[in-house]
């Protein structure tokens, strides 16, 4: 995989990662005309998609959407479940996760990419071990809470 | 309602991020994070020394900003101050920061590395992994060279925790991918691939994928690794769905790891131990049957995870092309994808199917689903499965549906989405082409082409149906008529103006008998459209006019008229006046036959790769169209012009008449004529009336210095074989001979297979081998090679393949190919061919792997001059290192890794098997990249060895 983006609706990018090495200028040039590729197609289109030299793989779920690039030899039917996982390891973590939850953890929505994929290349799939290295890092954190407007729509529950 | 943030929440972090998204405009964004820099820059600077909570929040925030797209130059150090913290939470944050914001700034790299290094020792695996990802996050150059020889030891290490290892495989895996001369497995090799045989599933997962790209890049030294993923892949494919526990997903077992098996095995041909390649078939078959069983689960989730190992097992299928069982199942089972309701299947589908249609064992299934395809690319609604249903029609095109296709991909055109309607105009022109039984078919459909998409007609386009009407005298006159039919519409494309003044130019005369087309309503037909044209069109319009003096005296007067006019003579465009003044003079001074000489019909254009499948070649990028493609669109290029029977000299002659040097002298009536300001390029421009801006020669003249002409020269035949076994070895509109060769030690099988082309049957087919020089050789002394064959059947139906198989004994190096020799007579002609055999010295090479230290000792062994062969030659093919090694490995030599000093050459050693004896040879390329020329040396025990190998080899790069 080369990169992975989350953006919402309106555009705004939510997280990025990056397994090519990029100038920064670079990175926004492509997110940006990416978001725009993307979100100028209808629903009920196909989750792929030929981008440059790039294949690409989107979903959506409720207001965000999640987008890989990868490679040409690369499986398109099991990135899509790369995202999926992705999104329950997410919602797994917050307890129905929504747009909010990773805008204000943004972090922790990096921490747990990185115990899920690692270079661009799934590294555990399993939902159990991911969570349990997260919960183990989190036990090593004093806890506090953070109180936070919460205008609920779970990601998980709308899957398009 | 309020929600508890998970582990250690940052309140001031959290108030930032909400004030970020109060705020109204971009405008008010811009203010509150630039007081917020400010405010972080003089916490940064102060006097009063921060705790770690407080560096972990400042950090944190400028992570944040950076992320909405902001610039930040500073908070670096602070966060490298966070990696040596022992909090958790806050060297995680310093990484993260630092994984996001890489800076080369050296010093911080130093402290950086510093600080992974430590946790990389901390036997801490929390700290271990952390570091493991941002040096797979990170992966510079830097970070390689300091960690590429600690990771493998982390990563094979037997007290190394499971979820280390993963971090460590991964990681190694980025580095290697960022600088693979860093990353040297040596010794660790046989312990990594083993890492397949882990008991933890999310062990193998993570390895596999290093695995796959070590393999790609040395194949055999990862070759052990193939008997082990079938043996995994088939435990995976036969358990019950919930014997993987927590890798079961939506009741796939293990579709990650099946995926990336499946593709590991991609690497490599099909296993050669029967029991592995049978147990592979098993697990093929059985993935293949589960598709037919119904869901387990209606989530997408499940059919999706089944379907994506369904698709790796047929790239797989696909890959190896030799099961034709399974190929004819896959093809079925992308059958039904085709009419799937969901859309990414018919997608997936339409593309897998477009790589099955190029394999000789599924052509024919794929083609049965063409109407399917049609439809998907009438009704599809996303351009994007149209896109793929376009590709596969093109693929699966061939002489029995080609007329179909090409009708529908024109009619598809009308209505075409913009974005790919270029595509689609070069694929109706290739395939149009190619498999054009008659002329008047191809002349049709390139006009339609240009009257429906005019705008994405493309040069390249235009010009091959100008290349082929001259080039054929029997399309000819319908050319003329067809074009001079569609310059009547009112309103016509440029192109078939183009198109239509060049032919008229050339052929007029032979349409002109009939009154509606006489000379003068030819020319006052094009001249009607003069005006409504561009420059380069109109200065071809201009050509095509002194070739009507030339045909036609009777429009000499009305045209010189026109010359004349100020429009023409003193326009302000230099080119077009130069032409109007030098055709004008041209036709009043020369004398009848010196005009017949100067505007003599065109000769016909030299045979060579379509420039159109050149084009759409660059379009796509290489390696997008398939090999067999291209071969089939070179070969039957040239059929269509007219010539697989027309041997390279004839090519090379007509590419001489072609060039403006003959009649050049003519020009020296230029000198009569005013010249005008910019004159000294006009030299080619009577004989190519294609040139529109009399500078550059027609595209099409300069390509044919460019690509090899169609029927290779003998030598050329055997270069192509050199670093391969296996491709079509001849072709004309007849026959086509097929061959497959397996060589071990001084032994080889050649296989040939001879098609017969045509409808007809060919009688006395016969063929015969010899060794050139044969007769004359004393016949106490073995000849070098000892070729044994059977008869082939004398008779050859129409449409059929015979098959021979040539046994091959190497009795002693030899540099002569033998000879093919093939009789059959056609509809009462006697044909007679005369083939070199792709048999060269290096296909009885038997790789030799050895150390460095090896090598160069007996390299020094072998320093007398005799034993050594060298060529400094230029580089006749790019100078790509992945295609450099294939080439070298398919020469049969083996490729040897960090031996040369210098990592841009090559060395490679191998020993030539013959019966009388063995020859050791090293091998040793260096590339001068700047130069792009190329120093090889041989050294052998035997001087003609080296020498043979040499001039091979000097052909090949």
């Amino acid at each position: 995989m080369r990169f992975m983006l989350l953006f919402s609706r309106q555009g705004k990018l939510r997280l990025q990662k990056w397994y090519v090495p990029l100038g920064d200028q670079e990175k926004r040039r492509l997110g940006r005309e990416l978001v725009q590729t993307i979100l100028g197609r209808k629903a009920k289109m196909c989750s792929f998609l030929e981008w440059r030299d790039l294949k690409v793989v989107y979903k959506r779920y409720a207001s965000l959407y999640f987008c890989c690039a990868i490679e040409e030899q690369d499986n398109e039917l099991i990135t899509l479940e790369v995202i999926h996982r992705y999104v329950e390891l997410l919602d797994k973590y917050f307890g129905s996760v929504c747009e909010l939850d990773i805008i204000f953890n943004f972090e922790k929505a990096y921490f747990i990419l990185d115990e899920f994929l690692l270079g661009g290349e799934a590294q555990e799939t399993s939902k159990k071990s991911v969570l349990k290295a997260i919960e183990q890092a989190d036990q090593l954190q004093e806890v506090r809470a953070v109180y936070l407007p919460r205008p609920l729509i779970p990601l998980i529950s709308q899957a398009f | 309602m309020p929600a508890v943030s998970k582990g250690d929440g940052m309140r001031g972090l959290a108030v930032f991020i909400s004030d970020i998204r109060n705020c109204k405009s971009k405008e008010a964004e811009i203010k509150r994070i630039n007081k917020e820099l400010a405010n972080i820059r003089s916490k940064f600077k102060g006097d009063k020394a921060l705790d770690g909570y407080s560096k972990k929040k400042y950090v944190c925030k400028l992570l944040f900003i950076f992320l909405l797209g902001h610039d930040i130059d500073f908070g670096h150090m602070e966060a490298v101050n966070l990696l040596s913290s022992n909090k958790y939470t806050e060297k995680q944050i310093g990484y993260l920061f630092i994984s996001v914001l890489v800076n080369s700034n050296s010093e911080l790299i130093r402290l950086i590395n510093n600080a992974i290094k430590n946790d990389l020792s901390s036997r801490n695996p929390t700290f271990m992994c952390l570091a493991l990802h941002c040096i797979a996050n990170v992966g510079s150059r830097e970070m390689a060279e300091a960690f590429a020889g600690e990771i493998p030891r982390i990563l094979v290490a037997g007290d190394t925790m499971d979820s280390v290892k993963q971090s460590a495989a991964l990681c190694l895996l980025r580095l290697y991918k960022a600088s693979p001369d860093l990353v040297l497995m040596g010794e660790w090799t046989s312990r990594v691939v083993h890492l397949l045989n882990d008991q933890h599933m999310g062990v193998v997962t993570a390895a596999i994928s290093l695995i796959t790209c070590l393999s790609q890049k040395n194949p055999d030294e990862f070759k052990t690794c193939v008997s082990l993923a079938v043996s995994r892949l088939s435990r995976i494919v036969s358990s019950a769905s919930t014997d993987l526990q927590d890798y079961t997903y939506y009741f796939v077992p293990a579709p990650w790891l099946s995926c990336k098996l499946l593709r590991l095995l991609q690497c490599y041909p099909p296993p050669e131990d029967g029991a592995v390649k049978g147990r592979l078939v098993e697990c093929l078959e059985t993935i293949l049957n589960k598709a037919q069983e119904p869901p387990k689960s209606k989530k997408v989730q499940h059919s999706n995870a089944k379907n994506a190992i369904l698709f790796e097992a047929i790239s797989l299928i696909i890959h190896y092309d030799s099961e034709p069982n399974l190929l004819v199942r896959a093809c079925n089972q992308l059958g039904q994808f085709l009419q799937h309701r969901e859309t990414n299947l018919r997608y997936l589908a339409l593309e897998s199917m477009c790589t099955l249609a190029s394999s000789e064992f599924s052509h024919e299934a794929v083609k049965t689903h063409i109407e399917t395809v049609i439809n998907a690319l009438k009704t599809e609604r996303d351009v994007s499965v149209r896109q793929r249903a376009a590709d596969l029609l093109y693929a699966m095109c061939d002489r029995s549906n080609a007329k179909q296709i090409v009708a529908e991909m024109l009619s598809y055109l009308e209505t075409a989405d913009y974005s790919i309607r270029e595509e689609m105009v070069l694929k109706v022109a290739i395939l149009a082409e190619k498999y054009a039984v008659d002329y008047s078919w191809y002349v049709d459909t390139i006009l339609n082409l240009i009257r429906i998409a005019g705008d994405y007609v493309s040069e390249e386009v235009w010009y091959r149906v100008i290349q082929i009407v001259i080039n054929r005298d029997d399309v000819q006159g319908y050319a003329a008529k067809t074009v001079f039919e569609a310059l009547q519409a009112p309103a016509c494309h440029e192109n078939m103006v183009k198109v239509g003044g060049y032919i008229l130019g050339e052929f007029g005369n032979l349409i002109a008998g009939d009154p509606r087309s006489s000379p003068l309503v030819q020319f006052n037909l094009l001249h009607s459209k003069f005006h409504l044209c561009s420059v380069p069109t109109r200065a071809l319009l201009l050509s095509a006019y002194i070739k009507f003096i030339n045909l036609f005296p009777e429009t000499k007067a009305t045209i010189q008229e026109v010359l004349r006019s100020d429009s023409q003579i003193r326009n302000s465009d230099v080119e077009l006046q130069q032409r109007a003044v030098e055709y004008l003079k041209l036709s009043s001074i020369a004398s009848t036959d010196v005009l017949a000489t100067v505007l003599e019909e065109m000769p016909p254009f030299p045979e060579r790769e379509s420039s159109i499948l050149a084009k759409l070649k660059k379009k796509k990028g290489p390696g997008v169209v398939p090999v067999s493609e291209l071969e089939d669109g070179k070969r039957e290029g040239g059929e269509l012009n007219g010539g697989g029977d027309r041997g390279p000299d004839s090519a090379m002659s007509a590419s001489n008449a072609s060039t403006p040097s003959p009649s050049a002298d003519l020009l020296g009536l230029r000198s009569a004529a005013p010249v005008s300001a910019a004159a000294p390029s006009a030299g080619s421009l009577l004989v190519d009336v294609f040139s529109e801006s009399g500078a550059a020669l027609s595209p099409l003249l300069r390509l044919s210095e460019d690509l090899a002409p169609l029927c290779p020269r003998r030598d050329e035949l055997l270069n192509k074989f050199v670093c391969k076994n296996n491709g079509v070895l001849f072709e004309n509109q007849l026959l086509q001979i097929g061959i497959k060769s397996e060589y071990r030690q001084n032994l080889g099988r050649m296989y040939l297979f001879y098609g017969n082309k045509t409808s007809v049957q060919f009688a006395s087919f016969s063929t015969t081998v010899s060794y050139p020089g044969e007769l004359q050789s004393h016949i106490l002394t073995p000849l070098p090679l000892n070729v044994q064959t059977k008869p082939v059947e004398p008779l050859v139906e129409g449409g059929a393949q015979v098959q021979q198989v040539l046994n091959i004994e190497c009795i002693t190096d030899f540099s002569e190919a033998p000879q093919l020799n093939i009789k059959f007579r056609y509809g009462g002609a006697l044909q007679n061919i005369t083939l070199k055999l792709p048999v060269t010295i290096n296909k009885f090479f038997q790789p030799t792997e050895m150390a460095a230290t090896d090598f160069f000792q007996r390299w020094k062994q072998l320093s007398q001059p005799q034993q050594e062969a060298q060529k400094i030659f230029k580089a006749n093919h790019g100078m790509d290192t992945e295609v450099l090694k294939a080439k070298l490995l398919g020469l049969g030599t083996a490729l040897l890794e960090n031996v040369d000093p210098n990592p841009e050459n090559y060395v490679c050693a191998g020993v030539v098997q013959t019966k009388s004896q063995q020859v050791g040879v090293l091998l040793r390329l260096e590339p001068n990249a700047q130069a792009q020329m190329y120093r090889l040396t041989l050294r052998s025990s035997k001087d003609t060895v080296s020498k043979r190998l040499c001039d091979l080899l000097a052909e090949q790069f």
